[in-house]
């Protein structure tokens, strides 16, 4: 039974076929720096309208969008020109997507290209029988409204077409860095960012070690879930390194300080260390991730690298479904008799908004509460650490529903995890299974 | 009155029952099991105990009800332990034979089994069984018993089974808290495999799986011996945890209707229908879809399943099993669940039924009296092996005293 926590085992995934595309310049820039230091034999590839920013890209595997009527000029920023070059190129996407089991799409959403295309190019990933994930940045605060708009509506498409995406907000990366940072080198540092984030879940996939993922648990984690994911990446060193990645990850704004794990329905966890990582190593961050983001299906991958001597590296990319649950656990209603026999299941819902998408989490229905009984929990959770969100810019902040996860009969005991996975979650959840 | 060295007793403090059962060897060795007692567990989760006050409420009425039944009075009891912290691997060990006319005896055999269990684990673990295998006597392998033969290393197979200290400890304490002796711990899965499995099935090969409540163990045999064991903290609570999740209804009602309607598949006569519920007072409360409750459970038991046919293809040993699947626990009762797992072991698969003692009278053979039943057969091979026959076991036994250091008595 040994077996059941790590297995050296081999596990195939080296015949996994992974494919990058870059769409625009943004999606360009990354991938050229994600060539400086390739995921294994992931396939890169950019994509553009515009020729001129093509050919001046390192990249081998490039080809343009929508030739025979962009002409090469960009799309100039607009979304439906990106979208109609895609179309107009469909049959070859779908060429490129064929026989693919995982692609990402990189791209900075905002411009006319990445925005438009990148949501035909997942679709077509998709119809190919892919994994789709795309990595994409939301633009600058100061590059104007209109841009941010656009932006957004993009992610909605992108969201609705891939399987997961991945938010990198660039303001947010600017408060990673030194505020006198340039313009270019800020961007430099955000294609980074992307290259590290499809490394680690390159890594999470492809390599054995101590914990393998298989990639059908990913996929079977992601496949239609459609997620807004926010991830966050760190490296340390030094005998307290495990305690120090946390820290790191936890203070970073990319998650809102660890807040973006609170909320989080799934979250993927790729460790990465030299001969030296230990168990003991990944179960202390794994606890603490498991902490932050109770009630979460955790994934996790752990791997070892000989050129990772005394350094781990961890990437972290929480995710939140936007499928609905079957139903909302707080449109039903509990009678008294009823909820009187089920003690254990301390779950409460002191306030809820329907249109606020947290059901998919892990809770066991609610009894009904008392004031007192209310007022003791919300001291409860002033005391744990305060709200869920700190931020006012957040207008759901009045609306949020406070509730504390319940895992029903197990919450005294210990999680049963099975390779990172929390087996007390119901099957049928983990499953991705809907009941309707 | 019986004359109480004869007496054995099997206790289980299992998540949701205590059972103790009570046995008697006559003196011609051959067991039978004159009483039985059981009670509602209400303090362990998982196999462990959680809280101590009830299981010892617990644990005192399955035994009271066990003495009456037995008409004996219980002084010591064989404990049947599990956990998701227990782990099982194979282990081996040498030791060259030092006496002058290179004859293995006995010592060199205690001498050898105990190299096998010096396994290097952290001190907070605790060996509880190192289950011999087969001897090697100078390259020669698969020897049963070495004793008398001639040969200058003597080397042994074993399977060791180990687990967290201080959680055996947690129930051996709530034991002894009752002024019972515990004269050995043994893990759940193995009793089970005892009960349940005759020589011809071992030797063939065999897995038996016993689903439980709060744990689902597991145990390989090929050859005659164990190959390989294993624990899952996943049971019938977490079906019924999964019906009270994805239903919406509260546990209790959920482990009702898990029990009235529930299957390991879809049944096609309840397509589409659904279930009406009552409330306090006798009046249709909601309705529950049939379809959402045999989907949520039977996902639920395929994995498990199939989490342990993970772990076997791992190890390499599907094709060792020769005489199939056996399950018992109280999963053994779930209808389809051997349809279910004839599909996810692509093999013959029976449910368990505790045959490896004479004269059980059918109500002891149910398939959740198994670790109990087990537990007293396991006590009378040591006590056999005690008197000189030799066991299934290895014969070092270390006292129970050394496990509760400074609470002997
Ligand atoms: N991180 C990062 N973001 C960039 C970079 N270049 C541009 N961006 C961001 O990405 C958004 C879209 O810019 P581009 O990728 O240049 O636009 P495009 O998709 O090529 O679209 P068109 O130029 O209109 O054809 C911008 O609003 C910026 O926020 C870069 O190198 N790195
Ligand atoms: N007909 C049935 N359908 C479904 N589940 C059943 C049925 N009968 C019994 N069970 C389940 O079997 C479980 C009890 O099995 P068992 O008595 O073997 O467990 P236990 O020994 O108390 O627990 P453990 O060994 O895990 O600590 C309960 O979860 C019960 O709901
Ligand atoms: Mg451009
Ligand atoms: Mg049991």
């Amino acid at each position: 039974m040994s077996a059941f926590q790590s297995d050296a085992g081999g596990f195939a995934s080296k015949t996994l076929s992974i494919r990058v595309f870059g769409v625009g310049g943004a999606g360009g820039n990354a991938v050229t720096r994600l060539l400086l230091n390739p995921p294994g034999d992931a396939k890169l590839t950019v994509l553009n309208t515009d020729s001129q920013a093509l050919a001046a890209c390192p990249v081998p595997d490039k080809h343009s969008l929508g030739a025979a009527d962009m002409r090469g000029l960009g799309a100039g920023g607009d979304p439906g020109m990106g979208q109609a070059a895609a179309e107009s190129d469909e049959e070859r996407l779908k060429e490129m997507c064929a026989g693919a089991d995982l692609i990402f799409i990189v791209a900075g959403l905002g411009g006319g290209t990445g925005t438009g295309a990148s949501p035909v190019l997942a679709r077509i990933a998709r119809e190919a029988g892919a994994l789709v994930l795309a990595v994409v940045t939301l633009p600058f605060d100061c590059e104007g409204s209109r841009r941010r708009k656009q932006a957004l509506l993009g992610l909605e498409h992108l969201k609705a077409e891939a399987d997961g995406v991945i938010c990198l907000p660039n303001q947010k990366v600017f408060k990673l860095i030194d505020e006198n940072t340039s313009l270019v080198d800020t961007f430099e540092f955000t294609n980074e960012l992307i290259a590290d984030g499809v490394r680690g879940i390159w890594r999470l996939v492809t390599q054995t070690g101590l914990i393998n993922i298989d990639f059908a648990d990913l996929r079977s984690a992601l496949k239609g879930r459609h997620a807004e994911s926010f991830f966050a990446t760190a490296e340390a060193t030094g005998p307290q390194r495990a305690k120090e990645i946390i820290e790191k990850i936890m203070s970073s704004p990319l998650l809102e300080g660890g807040e973006m794990l609170t909320g989080a329905q799934s979250v993927l966890v790729s460790i990465m260390g030299g001969s030296d990582l230990s168990m003991a190593e990944v179960n202390r961050i794994m606890e603490q991730v498991n902490r932050h983001a109770e009630g979460a299906h955790l994934i996790l991958g752990a791997a070892i690298d000989a050129h990772y001597n005394q350094r781990l590296s961890v990437t972290l990319v929480a995710s939140r479904f936007q499928v609905e649950a079957p139903e909302s656990p707080g449109t039903i209603e509990s009678h008294r008799s009823v909820a009187a026999d089920a003690p254990e299941m301390e779950t409460h819902f002191l306030k809820r908004n329907e249109s606020v998408q947290h059901t998919q989490r892990f809770v066991a229905p609610p009894p009904e509460l008392s004031a007192e009984k209310t007022q003791e929990l919300l001291q409860a959770r002033g005391m744990t650490g305060g709200g869920r969100r700190r931020k006012s810019a957040n207008s759901f902040q009045q609306q949020l529903p406070l509730e504390i996860v319940s895992k029903g009969r197990f919450e005294k005991s210990e999680p049963t995890l099975h390779k990172g996975e929390d087996l007390d979650v119901p099957t049928y959840i983990r499953r991705g299974i809907l009941l309707n | 009155m019986f004359d109480s060295a004869n007496i054995i007793v099997g206790l289980e403090i299992g998540t949701s029952k205590v059972c103790a059962a009570v046995g008697e060897l006559n003196e011609n060795g051959a067991l039978s099991v004159i009483g039985i007692g059981q009670s509602k567990s209400r303090g362990v989760r998982k196999g462990e105990i959680t809280d101590a006050t009830a299981a010892e409420e617990d644990i005192r009425n399955a035994i009271v009800e066990a003495e009456q039944m037995a008409d004996v009075e219980i002084r010591s009891v064989y404990l049947g332990v599990t956990g998701s912290h227990m782990r099982g691997f194979n282990n081996h060990g040498v030791h060259p034979v030092v006496s002058a006319d290179r004859e293995i005896n006995e010592d060199d055999v205690q001498d050898v089994v105990r190299n096998a269990k010096a396994v290097n684990l952290p001190a907070e673990n605790y060996v509880v069984h190192a289950i011999r295998q087969h001897f090697t006597i100078d390259g020669q392998r698969g020897i049963q018993n070495p004793v008398g033969m001639l040969g200058a290393r003597v080397e042994i197979d074993v399977h060791v089974v180990h687990g967290n200290l201080n959680r055996i400890r947690n129930s051996i304490r709530t034991v002894k808290g009752l002024q019972l002796e515990v004269e050995e711990v043994v893990f759940g899965g193995l009793a089970s495999s005892l009960a349940v499995l005759n020589n011809t099935q071992k030797e063939l090969g065999a897995l038996v799986i016993d689903f439980g409540a709060g744990t689902t163990e597991y145990v390989v045999y090929s050859n005659g011996v164990v190959k390989h064991t294993g624990v899952l903290a996943v049971g019938g609570d977490h079906i019924s945890n999964d019906l009270a999740y994805g239903l919406k209804l509260p546990l209790g009602r959920a482990e009702q209707l898990k029990l009235e309607h529930g299957g390991a598949s879809m049944d096609e006569a309840l397509r589409g229908k659904s279930i009406a519920l009552t409330n306090e007072v006798g009046l249709p409360a909601r309705n529950v879809n049939c379809d959402h409750l045999r989907r949520i459970m039977s996902l639920r038991i395929e994995e498990t399943l199939q989490l342990i046919d993970q772990d076997l293809a791992r190890q390499g040993l599907h094709e060792y099993l020769r005489a199939g699947v056996i399950i018992c626990g109280g999963g053994a009762r779930i209808p389809g669940i051997q349809d279910m797992a004839e599909r996810v072991f692509q093999m013959p698969v029976m449910l368990g039924q505790a045959c490896s003692i004479n004269g059980l009278s059918d109500a002891l053979k149910q398939a959740e009296f198994a670790t109990t039943i087990g537990l007293v057969k396991f006590g009378s091979l040591q006590h056999k092996s005690k008197a000189g026959k030799g066991g299934l076991l290895t014969g070092i036994k270390e006292t129970i005293g050394s496990l509760m250091p400074g609470r002997r008595g």
